[in-house]
């Protein structure tokens, strides 16, 4: 019997529909309050600089040019911050897939030397931490203040990433490996030609959590790093935020250069600055989001099951 | 050596070992060596001197927590800024879970996926960018307050960021705009785990939408809330520093440092290693304490723990 043909047609009560009413207009409204602040945001740095200073610009944008993210990315401070985050990025989130997918492999095979203990060891790091201030301490004693590597090395093994490959790993059929092994592949072989194929899904949503994480981080410069050629986005978009000062000394030198000519729509301002860098420094996620969407809601039921 | 690796399986089990060490030492390095840093609390440790026997102070930082009335007031007014904010999220941790029970009840597919993607979208940027969008939105030309002087709600510009009023529920309000959408992802798996039979036999005795909901719905969801709640508990003190830290300034920072945050200010800040070491020990001590007794209670409850 088919489960459509078993279907009840009821028919609503005026009480149901007008819950469904009241359901459509809180969500609409829980929809806008989420979306419009992105849409906002985005009209007032496409609009005209001097109507977006004196906060014109609410719904429909006004004199339209993108004079300003050409405008942006020339600031020197800003376009090399740009750089550092895709670095951290991209050597970010390859080295966490890399270690993710080839930790999880190798803590299912039986093999391994003291296999549950190694297991356990990484997997219990996700229940504590030592504190800001001496996981401080010993970066320092590392020597990775000020250093690109602060950035990457301290959160290449992720704890939660292995778990969810070790899972995916442990439901690959356990022949599939048997049968390589009998024909004479190591075990660095079996991982390259017959897993690493087969967990790509996985690996996928690892990458997307990774590379997000990695472009979202904020902390670790405010606590490693003082030497400005290595602060991130988030980081000198913070100070545009906290530091009007510095900001209003940029709109100064880059209007110097401008003619006077040149209308005050496309000078710059503060205001435009921020809210451009803004736009810069969401649209990554804002353009990867529909392809995490698809994999995010699978990640979680696999966590939920959890090793 | 040869010997002890006669056996073949031998041999191949530790030079799997040998391919995880790098991984391993990377754990043991940023996971559990940080914790070492925890002596810190027991000495006179003032960077960059190195630290030696002659500057161990025993317990003096834990006594010194409590020893004038200045520090105790600064320390109750840290610990009630903590309990706020853990506890308005706790009042309110249903939430999510409402939020996707009656977000389950829209029929029209499209509606309900752009609902869903607008409201998960928060989650995935960084506090700084949901700083930049309060800022932007909030600041003295921003929406916000342009909407409310040309309605003539308010004469001048309010500086809602600029203070220290209703910070708490301000600051839950943030914190539900960015992870509510998310948050509700747990709920709508579970709701989509519910017999569509049980719904159907309902409905078939009469059942009206909101008794559904409540007799069916709510109570098939209730173990997933059930676990959210504990974990929350768990983390009563843990707050985080990144939220905080983006939204503090010299208005608001009395009622705004939480105690992560304070722990972050207190070492940055003034210097105070040692001091600050010592609280976020006696903080681990606590959560630990709060995470197992949880555990226990959640065993009690449903047979099985989180952990």
């Amino acid at each position: 019997m088919s489960k459509k043909g078993n279907k009840v047609k009821y028919k609503p009560s005026p009480s149901d529909r007008l819950i469904s009413i009241i359901t459509y207009i809180v969500y609409t409204f829980f929809a806008f309050v989420c979306a419009y602040p992105f849409y906002y945001i985005f009209i007032n740095s496409i609009s005209a600089n001097n109507l977006s200073e004196r906060g014109k610009i609410l719904f429909i944008p006004h004199g339209i040019h993108f004079n300003n993210y050409a405008q942006v990315l020339k600031i020197p401070d800003l376009f090399r911050a740009l750089q550092v985050s895709v670095e951290r990025t991209v050597v970010g989130t390859v080295l966490t897939v890399i270690i993710a997918g080839f930790l999880g492999y190798m803590f299912t095979r039986e093999t391994l030397w003291k296999r549950k203990f190694w297991y356990r060891m990484v997997a219990a790091t996700m229940y504590f931490n030592a504190g800001i201030i001496p996981w401080y301490i010993t970066m320092r004693n590392l020597g990775l203040t000020n250093n690109f590597w602060g950035y990457i090395f301290p959160v290449a093994v992720q704890p939660f990433y292995v778990i969810l490959c070790k899972t995916f790993v442990e439901s690959v059929p356990k022949e599939l490996q048997d049968a390589a092994e009998i024909d004479g592949a190591g075990t660095l072989r079996v991982f390259f030609s017959i897993i690493l194929p087969v967990i790509k899904p996985i690996l996928a949503t690892v990458a997307i959590f990774a590379a997000v994480a990695q472009w979202n981080s904020f902390q670790d410069t405010l606590l490693l790093v003082t030497d400005t050629k290595l602060y991130t986005l988030q980081y000198t978009l913070y100070q545009y935020l906290n530091q009007a000062s510095s900001l209003k000394a940029l709109v100064n030198s880059s209007s110097s250069g401008v003619n006077l000519a040149a209308s005050l729509a496309h000078a710059q301002t503060a205001t435009s600055i921020r809210m451009t860098v803004t736009v810069v420094v969401v649209t990554p996620i804002i353009l990867v989001y529909p392809i995490f969407q698809r994999f995010f809601t699978k990640g979680i039921m696999i966590g939920a099951v959890k090793g | 050596m040869k010997k002890f690796f006669s056996n073949k399986r031998k041999a191949r089990s530790f030079r799997e070992f040998l391919y995880i060490t790098p991984f391993l030492l990377l754990v043991l390095i940023f996971s559990y060596y940080p914790l070492y840093g925890w002596f810190y609390a027991f000495f006179d440790y003032k960077p960059p001197k190195p630290i030696s026997k002659d500057l161990f102070v025993g317990l003096k930082w834990f006594k010194s927590m409590v020893d004038t009335d200045v520090k105790v007031k600064q320390l109750l007014t840290v610990l009630r800024n903590t309990f706020a904010m853990s506890g308005l999220s706790l009042l309110f941790s249903w939430f999510p879970m409402i939020f996707a029970v009656f977000l389950n009840e829209i029929k029209c597919t499209p509606f309900k996926k752009i609902v869903q993607t607008v409201t998960t979208l928060p989650n995935f940027i960084s506090w700084v960018l949901v700083y930049s969008i309060a800022y932007n939105v909030l600041n003295s030309t921003g929406v916000v307050n342009s909407l409310l002087m040309s309605l003539g709600i308010v004469d001048e510009p309010q500086l809602f960021l600029q203070s220290s009023s209703h910070i708490w529920f301000k600051m839950w309000l943030w914190l539900t705009w960015k992870n509510a959408g998310w948050s509700a992802i747990m709920y709508i798996a579970a709701i989509t785990g519910i017999d569509e039979e049980l719904n159907e036999a309902a409905r078939v005795d009469g059942a009206s939408r909101m008794q559904i909901i409540r007799h069916i719905t709510i109570p098939s969801i209730m173990p997933t809330y059930f676990v959210l709640v504990m974990l929350s508990l768990a983390n009563f003190l843990s707050n985080g520093m990144e939220q905080y830290f983006v939204f503090q300034n010299a208005f608001n920072k009395d009622a705004i440092q939480v105690l992560d945050l304070y722990v972050y200010n207190l070492a940055m800040g003034s210097g105070g290693y040692s001091l600050s070491t010592a609280i976020s020990i006696l903080k681990s001590v606590v959560s630990v304490i709060l995470l197992c007794l949880t555990n226990r209670f959640s065993k009690m409850v449903r047979g099985e723990g989180f952990i």
